[in-house]
Formats: structure tokens, sequence, C-alpha cells
């Protein structure tokens, strides 16, 4: 009997050595803000594109997105994931050519958690739209309903998965405004860094209720507009220039 | 005392396993193929990011709205007392359980994760029309299987007119609900208006009828009692009435959706420059699933009927598939309109071309595995129970 209680106290003992204390006394940089601490709807987060900053062949928000999140790809483009991907479009009466970073836009009304029945797929209280990879069904309806087709399914296994970034076969995921991040207390998102870190500065993340955020104050200069509008999506993601 | 009774399938010992054993071999080969698709993922499959919902998906809505639809001949019987198919009800709801099981089991075997099927049913987002389904699926077998029940133990046998009434109004909402997966999708031109949900109710329908007729045809064969001519008259007459019906909605919705400036491109698409698809249109959905076998109805020679009857029947069913292909594979593969002012030059995720989709054996074993599951339901049920009608 004492043999048994032994060896369970040594057990324990030992998976705590290895497991819980390296997380305890970790000082990870990222880590200045309690993952303990509740979302709150003081904030709302946003994005502003500024498009004329966008440079064309420039691919760096891309590049930062997959290595954020762990998305290497298998070479297969129509079914490997992307959260974000450069687009090129050229408007119908003047021709005016715009590049432009497309991701999930973070509706104040999205449709994908509308149609999901689980709620896997669901709206945060400070406005992150994400999907929650344990509720996850894989249906694809969510992709059925985004307008901007925004998510992608995981198509095959995956391996060496970054551990800010949990993602899973048979699920759908999409940019979450690197929500890891910012519950670690983070003021930026991988994206806007690597624009920045080029000097380009296309990309605004902040605080949407914050008015003197870099975020509001981008969105007053440039009198930006949403992406299809007529739906009524209450997108926050904003583009100017387009 | 009733002139008719019920027994069961006296199909010869080889014949039944001849049958039995094929079938099973098909359900294997789709369990094969699902357990494939989901070890490896779906890249295996021809499903990408652009064409999300494929093959399977059209074997699992084709199965779920003939489900809804053979109902009809018990329908007829207990909701518009039409004494002609009393007979046949019991038949009518098997074969509405048997394929709403087929039409699921598709449809859940293609889930990224089908393990996660009870999170499915026991959290639920109901703002969502596929959570809905869920209950309506759900609730449409238990009500099925009562009915069943009613209809087939005498001592209960006094509600069978009642569930079959509820059945019959269930259906309804169960295929209004089916249609609407599709009608509530804002954001594609080919889907969003609310057409779709009738449309889908007269698929149902037609579909549905053709199938009873085609498998009424098979046990009749197998039994070797005939169908009489008044039952064949009759099933003559509601398939010309839902192929009018089904043309109908058609036009209705093609129309709506040209009307509306915004669904103008994809109208185009599906109707005159869309490939297959516009292929798949008119020659598979308008013309083998409705004009021909319509125009053939109206016009052969009663002395034949069973013969072009069951060629009807198979051109409305070959025809079904194809039209519920059109509008789910169809609809998708006409690139999203994410900005209606201009044109997309580049884009890796190609938001700027027809997406394709080739679909795999593994889809196809799938739905035919599916099918066969279906079809080897009714065998055993038949063969043990009485379900069959005959004259005393």
């Amino acid at each position: 009997m004492s043999n048994r209680r032994n060896f369970l106290i040594k057990s324990a003992s030992a998976l705590a050595v290895t497991f819980v204390l390296p997380s305890i006394m970790s000082n990870k940089s990222y880590a200045k803000k309690p993952l303990a601490a509740k979302v709150t709807d003081k904030q709302s987060w946003g994005m502003h594109v500024d498009t004329s900053k966008c440079i064309d062949g420039c691919t760096a928000c891309v590049d930062a997105c997959n290595e954020e999140n762990g998305l290497s790809g298998f070479g297969r483009p129509e079914t490997d994931s992307q959260w974000i991907r450069k687009v090129k479009i050229k408007e119908k009466t003047t021709d005016k050519i715009t590049t432009m970073p497309l991701m999930c836009q973070h509706c104040e009304n999205p449709p994908c958690c509308d149609v999901c029945p689980t709620g896997a797929s669901f709206k945060r209280i400070d406005g992150i739209v994400m999907v929650n990879q344990h509720t996850c069904i894989g249906c694809r309806y969510c992709m059925m309903a985004c307008p901007f087709k925004a998510r992608s399914f995981v198509h095959e296994t995956l391996t060496k998965q970054n551990t800010n970034a949990p993602r899973g076969k048979g699920c759908v995921e999409s940019c979450n405004l690197c929500v890891n991040r910012i519950d670690h207390g983070s003021k930026t998102t991988a994206c806007e860094d690597a624009c920045n870190k080029l000097g380009h500065s296309a990309i605004t993340f902040g605080d949407l209720k914050d008015q003197s955020s870099k975020v509001v104050t981008a969105i007053k200069n440039h009198n930006p507009r949403r992406l299809r509008n007529d739906l009524n999506l209450q997108q926050k993601v904003f583009y100017s220039n387009i | 005392m009733s002139d008719y009774g019920l027994d069961k399938l006296k199909a010869s010992r080889f014949l039944y396993w001849g049958i039995f054993l094929s079938l099973g071999f098909l359900i294997l080969i789709g369990l094969a193929s699902s357990a494939y698709m989901e070890h490896e993922g779906h890249y295996v499959t021809g499903m990408n990011n652009q064409i999300v919902w494929g093959l399977p998906h059209v074997f699992a809505v084709t199965l779920i709205v003939i489900a809804s639809g053979v109902l009809n001949i018990a329908s007829m019987s207990s909701a518009f007392n039409q004494k002609l198919y009393k007979p046949l009800a019991p038949l009518s709801a098997l074969f509405a359980i048997a394929f709403l099981i087929a039409g699921l089991i598709v449809l859940v075997l293609d889930l990224g994760r089908p393990e996660r099927l009870i999170v499915a049913m026991t959290t639920y987002n109901f703002k969502s029309i596929f959570a809905w389904n869920i209950f309506l699926y759900s609730g449409f077998f238990v009500i099925l299987a009562i009915y069943l029940w009613t209809m087939l133990d005498f001592n209960v046998n006094k509600y069978s007119s009642t569930m079959g009434k509820l059945a019959f109004g269930w259906r309804i909402i169960l295929t209004t609900g089916t249609g609407s997966i599709f009608g509530f999708l804002v954001a594609r031109e080919a889907y969003a208006t609310a057409v779709l949900a009738p449309l889908f109710i007269v698929m149902s329908l037609l579909y549905g009828t053709a199938v009873f007729y085609l498998l009424l045809r098979v046990i009749s064969k197998l039994q070797n009692i005939p169908i009489s001519d008044e039952i064949t008259l009759s099933l003559r007459r509601l398939l010309i009435i839902f192929l009018v019906a089904n043309i109908y909605f058609l036009v209705l919705y093609h129309i709506t959706n040209i009307y509306i400036s915004k669904h103008v491109a994809v109208e185009l698409f599906i109707l005159f420059n869309g490939g297959g698809y516009t292929t798949m249109f008119w020659i598979g959905q308008v013309g083998f699933g409705l004009f021909i076998p319509l125009v053939y109805e109206m016009t052969n020679n009663k002395n034949m009927r069973n013969l072009p009857l069951t060629l009807s029947s198979l051109m409305i069913v070959i025809g079904g598939f194809f039209a519920v292909a059109v509008i789910i594979i169809g609809g998708q593969a006409f690139q999203l309109n994410i900005f209606p002012d201009h044109i997309i030059l580049e884009s890796s995720f190609y938001d700027n071309q027809i997406h394709s989709y080739v679909p795999s054996i593994f889809e196809f074993g799938l739905g035919i595995g599916g099918t066969a599951l279906g079809l080897i339901i009714i065998l055993i049920m038949i063969t043990n129970l009485k379900f069959i009608p005959y004259k005393k």
C-alpha cells in the first residue's frame, strides 16, 4: 500500500518539476498581461489599410502571418490555408489599380457566426471573430457564408504547429487579429509589424473605441470604406484609397 | 375488414443474398472511402477552399430531399385521405426513414470532424438554419418511427391518421429548412433568395414520387405481384403535376435572379457560359430531369404504362441529381463578388477565376455507400417485417 502511495507521490512530483515549474518560472517577453484577465467590451479591435501605401508585389504581411501562425502549407495552393492574401484590383470606370491585403473583416454582424450550427464561429466581446477549434465540426457552412472568402479549411494533418496558434485538421480557421498576442498585452498584429518594418505602414491596428488610437486617427484622416458595404455587416477592417 | 393484407418479401434466398451482398459491398466501399478521406484529410478529395461542398453534399442533399418526398405516398393516404394509397403508406414511411439515414450518414461522414457529431447534437446556435435542421431531421426520424408503429400495430392504429398529418407538416418544414441552407446565404448570388425553399419542396415531391415508383417496381418484380393499373395511373398523374410545378418554380427562381441586377452575372454563368455547369443544367436538370419525362409521359402509349413510367422516373432521379449538383457546386464555382466596382487582376486565392472542381473517386464511393445503406435498410426491413401489400 505504502509502495503505491510513494510511487504516486514521486510520479506527481516528477510531473510537476517537468511541466509546471518551467511554465511558472518562464519569463517570456510577451507574457506581460495575465491570460486570466477577462476580455471586455472596453476595447473594439479593428484595422485600417491605406492601400496607397501597399506596395505591389510585397508580401511581407502574408509572410509574417504565415510565420506567426505556422501556416507553412503543403505546396497545394487550392487546399492550403491562407489567413491573409494580397489582391490586385482595377476600378471599372477609372482603371485605377490598387493592391491590398484581404483577410477576415471581423464583421460586427458576421454571417459565419450566424450560420455555424455549434457556435464554434464566434465573435468576442472585443470584436474579434474567430473559431473555437474544440467545437468546430468541420461542416464548412461558415466558408459558404463568408462574403470575403476569408476562411480556410485545414485539409491535411498538421505537424510542428506553433504553440501560440493551435490549429487542427478538419477544422476551419481564419485571421483572428493575432488574438494570442493581443491577449498577452501586445498592441500590434504580425502583419502590421511586418508592414511597418519595411517602412510601408499601410496597416494600422488598434482599438476603435479609443479616440486617440492610431487606428481611429487613420480612419478620421482618410475617410475609408468597408468592402461590400451593401451587406451592412459593419466590418472592423477599413480600406482607404481604393 | 380491409381488402388487403401486408406480407414480408418472399424473394428467393439466392436473389436476397445477391442483393444484400452487393449492397453490403457498396457500403464497405463507402466506409473505406470515408475512412481514407478522414485519415488523409480532405486534400485527397476534389473539394478545396474554393469549392467547399462537393459530391458528398450533392448525394446527401439529394437523399434527404428524396426522404422527404417518398413520404408523399403516405401523406396522400393519411393527410389527404386517398384510400388508394393506404396499403402503400407503411412502405412510404419506411423509405423515408431509410433515405433520411442514408443522406445524414453521407453528410456526417464528410464532416472535417465526424467524431464531433456529439458536439453538434449537444451544442446549438439557434440562429443557424443548420442547427435547426439537426432538430428537423432527428424530429422527422422520431415522427416517422412512431407513424410506422401506428400503421403496423393494430392496437395503436387509430392514431395513424394524426401521425400522418404531423409527418406531412413536418416534412414540409424540413424541406423548407433544407432549401433555406442555401436561401439564407446572402453572400452568394446564386443562392440568396427565399424561392429556393419552395423549389426544394417541389423537387422533393417529384424525386420522392419517382424513387417510390422505381422501388415499388423492383419490389413488385421480386414479390411477383403486379402493380395495379390504378396505382400506376395515379402515380403517373402525380408525376406530371410535380413536373409542371417543378418547371414553374425553376423558371421563377431563375427569373427572380435575372431580375436582381447583382445576380445577373451568376445567372448568365449557369444558363449560358458556365461550361460543364451549363451543360448539366440544360441537358441534365432541364432536359433529362424535367422536359423529356414530361413530354414522354403526356404522349406515351397507355397500353405499356409501366415501362415508360419507369424510364421517366429514372430520368427524373438522374436529372434531380444534376439539379442538386448545379445548385450546390455551380453556385460555388462562380467567384464571390468581393469588389463590385472592380475587376480582380491578381489573387493567390483564386478570387479572379471560376473555381475548379473535379470530384474524387472517394467522394463518389462515400455517396454510393450511403445510398446503398438506405437500400439495405429497406431490404432488411421488408424481408423481416410485413410491409408489402397484397389483395386478399
